[in-house]
């Protein structure tokens, strides 16, 4: 029955034909749970709200890709703090680490968007076409008006699920209520209706007709993690020593093991493996054979846990009559500890550096053709391109000035010359950038270092300053 | 590990009967919708070829039934560019150059058409920061020898300097007061010294006293008796401290010796008005206008 076995002999495998059978049990209700959650999150979330006055939108979570601004409830990132996001990946890829370290493939098995689609897409086929024996029944059947019925309404209910996720995806990039109007009404750009079908594609194919093929052959995650596992990690295991030899349901004490080989593992399994053969890439630990196992045993009288979540090194000790390695001590191992270190360090880093930052900030660009300009009365002036960035979602009124560079005077490139003082006092929209070129004129001698500093004028402690040069013409130029 | 698999899945597939330190290399067989997705690709390949240019041939490729070019995407793209930017072009074109200032969008644009076309046009002399070298002016300072306020820029630009056949071109015509035997080398040399004194250069000197009668005579006409220059003749201001030539005594010798005459094209005949217009909103905005 494996899927292996399946493709044995020419040199092209159809993909084997897999019917999953509803099961109850533990693992199957916290995947229930988990895919209230999850898909919950992933549908809910563009439409919650979140105040930000009356300059920002009101999406709590925006990804305003033409404005270059990314909106997470109170947090607001600009593009050039994009590597908050390279810390979250960071932190998505080392939380990866450690979670396949201490419980093995429980991204696979759960939280991984593929297996929720497809979970929930197997409910579908189900809820239409009834359970594993009767889809059975149905595929080796004849074509009827009832097939077709069941087909059509199958098909329809998961195009109307792909969609609902294409629709769901793209209201993450625009404000939802809007947007939604907009699509309906067909006024909303092409862009928005070219994604929301590619997606209602490859949900469709994916989640309905490629199933556990992606997990085989196109993620690459599954064969990293092959490397990743060690007799240490919890994965999801046949205790052969126990279920050995199979007793194919004659009962004769003493001379089978508790496998009464009644299938009912390989039934359930949405990767169409059997567990008994061991640990193997296909199996994503969704644990559905361990509900299934533990049913059949609980009806013989048998204890449970013939197939249970376990590492490598507690069936040896278990078999072998060995107490089996705490808990804690199969967690608390110096490579989870040094996963979890990593990932808490750019955590913390990130959360300390998100609290710290100003609003505020200032860049400057020497104009370097020409450094400098000799003046009619001897003095120099340098020019410098600067950007005030207002980070917050209110209007400021910021002072630009001069420190640290005697007898100097300054003026943008709006004003004039006329205007020039020591500092320079204009207003910065609400999370805008302000650029201005401005002008620098001091004597011909003195420090060829000073600070452009900028503050907010309704803040005592929201400033900026750089260190810039001012260049002048060498001797005899 | 190895003895918890008692069955294992290899034991079903065929393997290549490769084996190095009894780790096997299964022969598992290509999904059959791998296989699909490569038809797929060379379907559209196929697609590919016939609506864009792919196949070369001896001088150029087949050119697909799209008729799509690189070369025409660009024309496309830049007229469409063109087409957006003429309703502000034609605005620049028709404002008087002393309103464009004070409205900053048409400023704007007009700086940054300006930069542009100053780039193309101006920097072989002005060099591209607009700052200049010996003999061609520096734009950006506050020394200007016609004026710098925004209309006479223009009026500059349009005319040129020395330009022969433009009645309005900017034209100082100073005697080569050596080399015309106006003055001799001594006369010359207290001029000199007179300059240099009243531009801070020098001390006074017997000889800078001596200028001083040469200079009432011979260049105060057009200098002025300061020597602050006159820009209606476009007579350099001697006292400041910018100097187009050089300010050291060589260079000003030579500059009363021979005299200097340089030139400028006259661009209104080159350039549209819009053109002429964003040089001098340009070259007013590099710190020097006034």
């Amino acid at each position: 029955m494996s899927s292996l076995e399946a493709r044995r002999g020419g040199l092209y495998a159809r993909r084997p034909d897999i019917f999953p059978k509803a099961v109850d049990g533990f693992f199957r209700r916290l995947k229930w749970a988990i895919m209230v959650v999850t898909l919950t999150i992933y549908y809910a979330t563009p439409w919650l709200r979140w105040n930000r006055g009356p300059y920002a939108p009101d999406q709590a979570v925006l990804v305003d890709l033409a404005h270059r601004r990314f909106y997470f409830f109170s947090i607001e990132i600009w593009p050039h703090e994009f590597y908050y996001v390279a810390g979250l990946l960071v932190m998505a890829g080392v939380g990866l680490f450690l979670i396949t370290s201490t419980v093995g493939r429980a991204w696979c098995g759960y939280a991984c968007p593929q297996t929720v689609w497809t979970d929930l897409f197997l409910h579908v086929e189900r809820f239409v076409e009834g359970d594993r024996n009767a889809q059975l029944k149905l595929k080796r059947g004849p074509w009827s008006v009832a097939k077709v019925v069941r087909k059509v309404v199958k098909h329809g209910i998961w195009l109307a699920i792909a969609m609902a996720t294409g629709g769901a995806w793209i209201f993450y990039f625009a404000d939802a209520p809007a947007l939604a109007r907009q699509f309906l009404a067909g006024h909303a750009a092409p862009v928005a209706y070219a994604t929301v079908g590619i997606l209602t594609a490859t949900t469709y194919v994916l989640a309905g007709w490629m199933r556990e093929q992606v997990c085989n052959y196109m993620c690459p995650w599954p064969r990293i993690q092959g490397a990743m596992l060690d007799e240490r990690s919890l994965i999801v295991t046949y205790k052969d020593w126990r279920g050995e030899p199979r007793s194919h349901g004659i009962k004769k004490a003493g001379e089978f093991g508790d496998c009464v080989d009644c299938l009912a593992c390989v039934q359930v399994c949405p990767a169409g493996i059997d567990i008994r053969n061991g640990p193997q890439m296909e199996c994503i630990t969704c644990a559905l054979c361990i509900d299934a196992c533990d049913q059949v045993m609980e009806k013989l009288g048998r204890p449970r846990g013939l197939i249970d979540y376990a590492t490598l090194e507690d069936c040896e000790a278990e078999a072998g009559g060995r107490p089996p390695v705490p808990v804690m001590r199969t967690l608390l191992r110096s490579r989870t500890l040094i996963y979890f270190g990593l990932w808490a360090v750019v955590g913390s880093a990130m959360a300390l550096s998100l609290g710290q930052r100003t609003r505020l900030d200032l860049s400057v660009a020497q104009e370097r053709n020409p450094l400098w300009t000799r003046l009619s009365n001897g003095d120099v002036r340098n020019a410098y391109s600067i950007h005030v960035r207002n980070m917050e979602e209110r209007p400021r009124t910021v002072r630009l000035a001069i420190e640290g560079l005697p007898a100097a005077t300054m003026w943008d490139s709006l004003g004039s010359e006329k205007a020039a003082a020591s500092s320079l006092t204009f207003t910065v929209g609400p999370d805008q950038v302000e650029r201005r070129r401005i002008y620098v004129r001091g004597p011909e001698t003195g420090p060829d270092h000073y600070s452009l500093s900028v503050a907010a004028l309704d803040q005592e402690h929201s400033t900026a300053a750089k260190t810039v040069r001012f260049e002048r013409p060498e001797e005899g130029q | 590990m190895a003895e918890q698999q008692k069955p294992t899945p290899e034991a079903k597939v065929e393997t290549t009967s490769h084996e190095w330190d009894g780790i096997k290399e299964l022969d598992t067989p290509l999904p059959r919708w791998w296989l699909w997705c490569f038809y797929a690709c060379i379907l559209f390949a196929i697609g590919y070829c016939v609506a864009y240019p792919a196949i070369p041939l001896a001088h150029r490729a087949t050119a697909g039934v799209l008729n799509w070019t690189s070369h025409g995407q660009l024309a496309a793209e830049q007229a469409k560019v063109e087409a957006g930017r003429a309703g502000m072009r034609l605005a620049i074109a028709n404002t008087p150059i002393e309103r464009i200032p004070p409205n900053s969008a048409l400023m704007q644009s007009a700086v940054e058409g300006g930069r542009a076309a100053f780039k193309v046009n101006c920097v072989q002399c002005h060099g591209t920061g607009a700052s200049g070298r010996k003999g061609f002016p520096n734009l950006t300072d506050d020394d200007w020898l016609w004026g710098g306020d925004v209309k006479t820029i223009r009026q500059t630009l349009e005319h040129g300097v020395r330009q022969p056949g433009d009645k309005q071109t900017r034209m100082s015509q100073m005697p080569a007061f050596g080399r015309d035997g106006i003055l001799t080398a001594d006369q010359i040399q207290d001029a000199v010294s007179y300059v240099r004194y009243i531009s801070h250069q020098e001390p006074a000197s017997i000889s800078a006293r001596r200028g001083s009668e040469v200079f009432a005579a011979n260049c105060a006409a057009c200098h002025g008796a300061q020597g602050k220059g006159n820009r209606q003749l476009g007579a350099p201001n001697l006292t400041d401290a910018i100097w187009l030539y050089g300010g050291d005594r060589d260079t000003i010798t030579e500059t009363v010796t021979n005299a200097r005459y340089g030139v400028m094209p006259a661009w209104g005949k080159k350039l549209d008005r819009a053109s002429l217009n964003m040089l001098a909103a340009y070259v007013h905005s590099l710190g020097g206008g006034e």
